[in-house]
């Protein structure tokens, strides 16, 4: 073989391992230090600033707000005859999309073994969490008698009164509670040996926190065996639970009697929404990570961008697909509610906002998303996920306060024109970006385990004058 | 096809009490809106909040008219009210069994004390006409001294809706039972029907066939039930174009 020819064949492999994390080995101990090293590090002043104007706003917006609300009545909100559902619940169904591409990312990536999915499994389960948590917010928000809200609940009580399970409303209830629950926990137990990886490296307050938090955690083989077990369990079970919940969530609107509600599709179309709006919310976060954090840009690589970039796309086919079947039958329907419905849509006075929706939830997409450099750019996919995002809280607008203008009473139409919702629902993005900058300095935001797992699963070998990538099975 | 009659559930939803407004003879005084607020407590919720479609009314006036300006034919007043439906759609809904159908009058309740307000049952209300107390509306003094003491009065974030005034239904059946007979028909009757001038609203048993509520739809002959085709089985009939 000639110099030349070797050369090539070098820089080949040089190239992968630059491009492939898992081609890129590092040893234990480092990478435990690069994610010790990012989480402890000190924040800057930028850091605190931020984080104080979003404690601020989340005071303010979220619980000033919402104390105003409660003591004033929903009449404070933009909510009326007929539009008596709002922006709280466009909020409540968009924290749940969000919340849907952690567990998509986590479980799902991990069931079928996607191997790009090791170093941000983490960062994708606590949008889950937290996502919900503003979920559950916006949605007790809604209530006009929020005090009241144990009455939802199946609790024993003298009188002997239950929820009414006919209500798509208490389904939805435990629905979303099963979920934050078991994501909550599906959050935990992969943290377990990064935690105790961490309890061995901290002093003070934090030794004693990842004390606990590790439950004992010493990485011995009957542990690992309990753990996987366990995680392999979870991912499994709360695959269906996701695809339950957000169909469920459809269900509060396709089990009504209003025009343009009743349509049988909305459980898959949801589901795919909520993954377009949560893929588009993996990727910024997982740009913002990147940039912000120490030692982040080996863990996050132009790849990662890639594959979640092409889960965007196909994402986005789908939900275009989903949208263009829902509207193509409730059109060929003929009832002549929902013809006034679907062309108040387009025409109405809100219909830009219908075209603004088509424009960020397909057609940016797909004309940015297809070029893989494009997509491996952070800051380009950064920007095509948060206009997803804009996109899809518009689609959930639409379906919700602008279609129930439009019902079987033409006496009673009226536009709705939101109130102290605004502010409320920007608190609870200030409250997500913050539950998000606590946590990225009190966990380790990297499965430092995970990731080796996949390095020593990776190989590259040469055939001939090939290299090829070869995996190993990992049980 | 199924026909309505065919999806009634048991017997007991053919209903008991019933209405009908012939829209011919109504003049649109709105004179039923305003006995209907005075029997029933309900709150003024002042202007601006009237001009935002948050007016609270059990029972409203639907004005329509045909054409442009200038050439503008008005079509009959369409008063609009709970349609007590038999098989109806607020119902279900409900996360906490605030919205009930009532067994022995055939009617749906609104349960005030245990409505935690997610208002479900109004956005899937196709006659939309349930009322929610979006504030705490002010009574000024002397209006407080109007409140009729039979019927609850509503705090902020409950639903409302017409009861089809379930409290004179109770008072001339306890009077009935204490004087041990049967409730004669035109014993009593709804605010509105009672405060309707021309007579266009009549309220009494529907499924007694000499009651006078019986005896209007059967001379008038072509009744009309709102929104028939959801099978909400509503016990309010419309005469119109006779």
């Amino acid at each position: 073989m000639s110099d030349k020819k070797q050369h090539a064949a070098q820089s080949h492999e040089e190239h992968l391992r630059e491009k492939h994390l898992m081609l890129d080995p590092l040893p234990r101990g480092k990478m435990n230090d690069m994610v010790m090293e990012s989480m402890l590090e000190k924040p800057t002043w930028k850091f605190w600033v931020i984080f104080g104007f979003l404690a601020f706003v989340v005071v303010y917006f979220l619980f000033y707000k919402w104390g105003v609300l409660i003591a004033k009545g929903q009449g404070e909100a933009g909510v009326m005859r007929p539009d008596y559902w709002g922006i709280f619940l466009v909020n409540t169904v968009f924290w749940i999309g969000i919340s849907h591409a952690g567990t998509f990312i986590s479980a799902i990536l991990r069931v079928f073994r996607a191997e790009f999915r090791r170093p941000f499994t983490r960062a994708a389960e606590l949008m889950t969490t937290f996502g919900l948590v503003q979920a559950g917010f916006s949605i007790f928000m809604h209530m006009g008698r929020v005090w009241l809200a144990y009455w939802l609940m199946p609790y024993p009580n003298q009188r002997l009164l239950w929820p009414n399970l006919h209500s798509p409303l208490t389904w939805d209830l435990l629905a979303i509670t099963t979920y934050l629950l078991s994501s909550t926990m599906y959050l935990f137990l992969p943290l377990i040996p990064d935690v105790a990886m961490a309890r061995d490296r901290s002093t003070g307050w934090r030794k004693n926190l990842y004390k606990v938090l590790s439950l004992g955690f010493r990485g011995t083989e009957g542990e690992w065996t309990h753990l996987r077990n366990a995680m392999n369990i979870f991912a499994w079970a709360i695959i269906p639970v996701m695809f339950s919940v957000h169909t469920i969530v459809s269900w509060d609107f396709a089990a009504a009697t209003r025009p343009g509600w009743s349509s049988t599709i909305f459980g898959p179309y949801f589901i795919v929404g909520a993954l377009h709006s949560g893929m588009g919310a993996a990727a910024v976060v997982l740009a913002v990570i990147r940039s912000t954090m120490k030692n982040m840009k080996y863990f996050v690589r132009g790849e990662h961008f890639d594959a979640i970039g092409k889960l965007m796309l196909i994402i986005s086919m789908s939900w275009a697909y989903f949208f263009f079947n829902d509207y193509m039958v409730q059109w060929y329907g003929g009832d002549k509610w929902t013809q006034q419905l679907l062309h108040f849509h387009e025409a109405g006075p809100m219909g830009w906002m219908w075209f603004a929706m088509l424009i960020c939830n397909v057609a940016i997409p797909w004309a940015i998303l297809w070029n893989p450099k494009w997509r491996a750019t952070p800051w380009a996919i950064t920007i095509v996920g948060l206009v997803i995002n804009v996109g899809m809280w518009f689609e959930r607008y639409i379906i919700i306060p602008i279609s129930v203008t439009i019902n079987r009473m033409p006496f009673t139409w009226r536009l709705y024109e939101p109130g102290i919702e605004v502010p409320m629902g920007i608190g609870t993005v200030a409250l997500f970006i913050l539950l998000y900058m606590a946590a990225s300095k009190l966990i380790p935001l990297i499965p430092v385990w995970e990731v080796q797992e996949g390095q020593m699963a990776h190989e590259l070998k040469k055939f001939g004058r090939e290299t090829v990538v070869s995996v190993s099975e990992l049980e | 096809m199924i026909r309505p009659e065919e999806i009634k559930m048991s017997a007991e939803e053919t209903g008991k009490w019933g209405m009908v407004i012939d829209q011919d003879i109504c003049t649109g005084c709105q004179a039923c809106v305003a006995a209907c607020a005075m029997e029933n407590n309900i709150s003024f919720v002042g202007e601006v909040d009237a001009g935002y479609g948050r007016s609270m009314h059990w029972i409203r006036i639907e004005r329509f008219w045909e054409g442009a300006y200038p050439e503008v034919k008005m079509t009959p007043n369409q008063p609009m009210l709970c349609q007590q439906c038999g098989h109806a759609t607020c119902e279900p809904v409900c996360p906490a069994f605030a919205t009930v159908h009532s067994q022995a009058e055939q009617l749906n309740l609104q349960v005030y004390n245990r409505c935690v307000g997610t208002r479900y049952c109004a956005n899937n209300c196709p006659y939309q006409v349930r009322a929610f107390n979006w504030r705490d509306y002010q009574r000024p003094e002397p209006l407080s001294n109007q409140l009729n003491p039979d019927v609850t009065v509503r705090r902020m974030g409950v639903m409302e809706k017409c009861t089809f005034c379930i409290q004179r239904i109770h008072k001339a059946q306890d009077k009935a039972k204490s004087e041990g007979r049967e409730v004669v028909d035109g014993e009593f009757t709804t605010a509105c029907a009672q405060a309707c001038p021309a007579n266009a609203i009549v309220f009494g048993r529907v499924d007694d066939p000499e009651s006078l509520v019986s005896q209007v739809a059967r001379a008038h002959g072509h009744g009309v039930k709102h929104l028939e085709e959801l099978g909400t089985l509503p016990n309010v009939t419309y005469f119109k174009g006779g």
